[in-house]
């Protein structure tokens, strides 16, 4: 066991650090240093712009994706050395949020399914940040439930057509491209008659609105596909394999959400240490230390975990289903922080203006985003089942759709219930 | 960089498992529990057999000197089987006490002794339901003695000596004491299995460990040090409480079907595992920390501490709740694990301590 770097990953990090300090855009550091939970804060400069600018820095100087084989634009880096770059990186990879799923959910399915040509044309303008890519899965009828997902994919010749609607699509204002999983037979079972493509985004047919959310923002969109034609070549995997196929982005979505997932706590711990309360300095107040041990023992544990992971895939294994607990221990802790963070404050925690607000209104942006945080990419209940049947391999819950064919599972028009 | 144990340490482990499942089964923990022995000697003996508690004593002074990695988890597997001997008080207290603060004397005499199995220490720092504090004590030196009494010293039933948290005209002392004629008597604990003592001492001969007035620091990395290893007792004993708790779910079965199919009954059981693998993940951050006497020691035994106690609490605790009523009766092993799990998060210190600990420990914040 060495928590230390070798002299190998040394030389490497110095490397990185050299070409950072060179390189990365130092006129926003001081806005970047107030984002996340949703928002990108980059001052007077266009977030999308200057998120493009500096992954094309990267790419051309082969430090964009760097675990991704060169000919796909990486730098066929070890796991371990992408860690240290991520590190390395700090506050500038608060840019990359565009690109993450494109990046960390896309490619990894493009890599295990598409055809070697179209590996060679899409991974490296993904990598370089020129074409942005989305991840086409949830529909109004199919969420947790994403077996149930209803958009209809029809072969005809040569393409297939496609018909339905998708919803909670992020970043598909943004994207150039998507992958998109559809259902090719109603009449076999559920997860049995689906199958994947990838699709230009601007294809005729296309038709993207942005949701506006509960905190204001609109970084999920509705997506609605009428007679939208893709190439048969543009399928990913089988025919009727398409939850296979999803598998891998999922497997691949939870890693690379927990991977290097915000829980909240630094920004805890930067209000304790200047807050004053009635009785005294906050940092000094039993229930607020208390509180401040249990949230480090929590990232700390999660950060730990994520190094394993880490060790595990340099060893060559493959993420298993326990790297569930990163995004539902974080999303949970980032909400209970936000509220506690404001009680704090009293009135005054409300204020959202970033102007007033202490530190950009952090906390405030934390307190609006967390919500979405329990429930995007896996509810914290869908996790708990994951954890419990697939790395406890408790029994399955009694399922009413098991066995029968998508067509005749019940729905809520049956119950009457609209 | 590397997180993991190597495949060595792994051996040393499998080694202890196979010999603890043979030798210290539950039922063996329910007897020194009922009464019947003190402790389970005959594991002592097996453990010492294996030059387990000579682990982390340097080969000079009779140990094995493999290191604290192969000692966690070596904790682990005797965490596990809820083992009925006195390993924690005797290695992780008494022999960390003389192998940071004994002079080389001390260290002669004690080491190979302790490494052997044939001695057995114990720390006596609580006095009574007052948490210790540098200013409460009534366990006091007198030039080579000490006087007053310890209320509960775990394993003092069957230790050799005890390291004695005393105060003194210089402040707060530790002291070496023989226990041959105090009196100790037994008192009884949540876990009966600890051999806890109260030890009335009576102008008891005893020697200086370390500096007279540094008592309370050197108890300090004493505690410290023990917690990374107290907290992979926990996490085996966590471990075991959801182990047991997801097999009772698979076979018990109600309203037609097994009990773990239930979602209220998965998600408990989830968030068991949640805490355990936070807490393991800790520990192993924890074990390279003391191995290799880095900065963030305290920190990272807090750290462990704070996580382990949490996990172990929560598994024993929902454990009992997974077996319904059944999991309330002497005759199922629920209560064994929720005893220990009880006594391990009060054995260096409550949580609500290692909290404040892990605080004073943080770096500032980067406002």
């Amino acid at each position: 066991m060495d928590f230390t770097d070798t002299p190998a990953e040394t030389e490497f990090r110095q490397t990185a650090r050299a070409w950072i300090q060179d390189n990365a855009p130092t006129y926003l550091a001081a806005p970047l240093s107030g984002s996340g939970f949703g928002s990108t804060r980059t001052g007077d400069f266009d977030p999308i712009a200057e998120a493009k600018k500096w992954q094309k820095t990267k790419a051309e100087a082969g430090w964009a994706c760097i675990q991704w084989p060169k000919e796909y634009g990486g730098r066929g880096a070890t796991p371990i050395e992408s860690v240290i770059w991520s590190q390395e990186e700090g506050v500038y990879s608060k840019l990359s949020g565009t690109f993450i799923i494109g990046q960390g959910m896309c490619a990894p399915t493009m890599m295990a399914y598409a055809s070697e040509e179209a590996k060679l044309r899409y991974l490296p303008k993904l990598a370089s940040g020129e074409e942005i890519w989305c991840q086409l899965f949830s529909e109004p009828h199919g969420g947790s439930d994403l077996a149930g997902l209803r958009t209809k994919a029809i072969k005809d010749g040569d393409t297939w057509v496609i018909n339905g609607q998708k919803i909670w699509t992020s970043g598909a204002q943004h994207s150039d491209y998507g992958i998109l999983i559809t259902r090719t037979d109603p009449d076999v079972a559920k997860h049995r008659g689906l199958t994947m493509f990838f699709l230009d985004m601007k294809s005729e047919g296309v038709d993207i609105r942005p949701i506006k959310q509960a905190n204001g923002d609109s970084g999920f969109n509705e997506v609605f596909f009428d007679n939208v034609r893709i190439p048969d070549a543009q399928r990913l995997g089988e025919v009727g394999d398409g939850w296979k196929v999803a598998l891998t982005t999922l497997m691949n979505e939870r890693l690379a959400i927990g991977g290097s997932i915000a829980t909240g706590f630094p920004e805890i711990q930067a209000l304790v240490s200047e807050l004053v309360l009635a009785s005294g300095p906050a940092s000094g107040d039993q229930a607020v230390r208390s509180k401040l041990a249990d949230w480090y023992a929590k990232s700390a544990g999660l950060k730990n975990t994520g190094a394993r992971a880490i060790s595990a895939l340099s060893k060559g294994e493959i993420p298993g289903p326990e790297n569930s607990i990163g995004k539902l221990v974080a999303g949970g802790m980032m909400q209970d922080i936000a509220k506690f963070a404001v009680d704090l404050q009293g009135l005054g925690g409300l204020v959202t203006d970033p102007a007033i607000a202490r530190s950009q209104a952090q906390i405030q942006a934390m307190l609006m985003r967390s919500p979405a945080v329990r429930i995007e990419g896996g509810t914290d209940q869908i996790l708990r089942n994951i954890i419990a049947e697939r790395v406890l391999g408790l029994p399955e819950d009694m399922r009413a759709d098991k066995g029968i064919a998508f067509s005749q599972i019940p729905t809520s028009q049956d119950a009457g219930a609209g | 960089m590397n997180f993991d144990f190597s495949s060595e340490d792994r051996m040393i482990q499998e080694q202890v498992r196979r010999f603890l499942s043979e030798q210290s089964p539950l039922s063996r923990h329910r007897s020194v529990m009922e009464g019947q022995s003190l402790q389970a000697s005959e594991v002592w003996r097996g453990l010492a057999d294996l030059g387990l508690q000579g682990t982390a004593i340097p080969e000079a002074y009779g140990g094995v000197g493999a290191g604290y990695l192969p000692l966690c988890l070596v904790a682990q597997e005797l965490g596990g089987v809820l083992a009925a001997v006195p390993f924690s008080s005797s290695v992780y207290l008494a022999t960390e006490a003389i192998t940071c603060f004994g002079s080389t004397e001390q260290k002669e005499r004690y080491l190979p002794k302790l490494a052997s199995g044939e001695w057995v220490g114990t720390l006596a720092v609580s006095e009574g339901p007052q948490a210790p504090s540098p200013t409460n004590l009534t366990v006091t030196r007198s030039g080579n003695t000490v006087s007053g009494k310890k209320l509960v010293v775990p394993h003092g039933l069957v230790a050799d000596f005890a390291i004695v948290l005393v105060a003194s005209d210089a402040g707060t002392d530790l002291v070496l004491a023989g226990l041959e004629g105090v009196e100790c008597s037994a008192v009884e604990i949540v876990d009966p299995t600890i051999a806890a003592a109260t030890i009335d001492f009576a102008q008891t001969h005893c020697e200086s460990l370390g500096e007279p007035g540094d008592g309370w620091a050197m108890l300090e990395t004493v505690q410290h040090r023990a917690a990374v290893l107290y907290a992979f007792e926990q996490i085996g004993g966590a471990e075991q409480a959801l182990n047991m708790a997801v097999a009772y779910a698979k076979e018990r079965f109600a309203f037609g079907r097994p009990i773990g199919s239930f979602q209220s009954l998965k998600h408990m059981m989830a968030d068991m595992y949640v805490a355990l693998k936070l807490a393991e993940s800790n520990a192993y951050y924890a074990a390279w920390a003391l191995q290799n006497h880095a900065s963030d020691l305290h920190l990272a035994a807090a750290t462990a501490r704070v996580s382990a106690t949490q996990a172990f609490q929560l598994c024993a605790r929902d454990n009992i709740q997974v077996h319904g009523g059944m999991g309330f009766t002497w005759a199922f092993d629920c209560h064994l694990f929720y005893r220990r799990s009880n006594y391990l998060a009060l054995a260096l210190g409550g949580l609500n301590e290692w909290e404040n600990k892990l605080v004073d420990a943080l770096p500032s914040a980067v406002a």
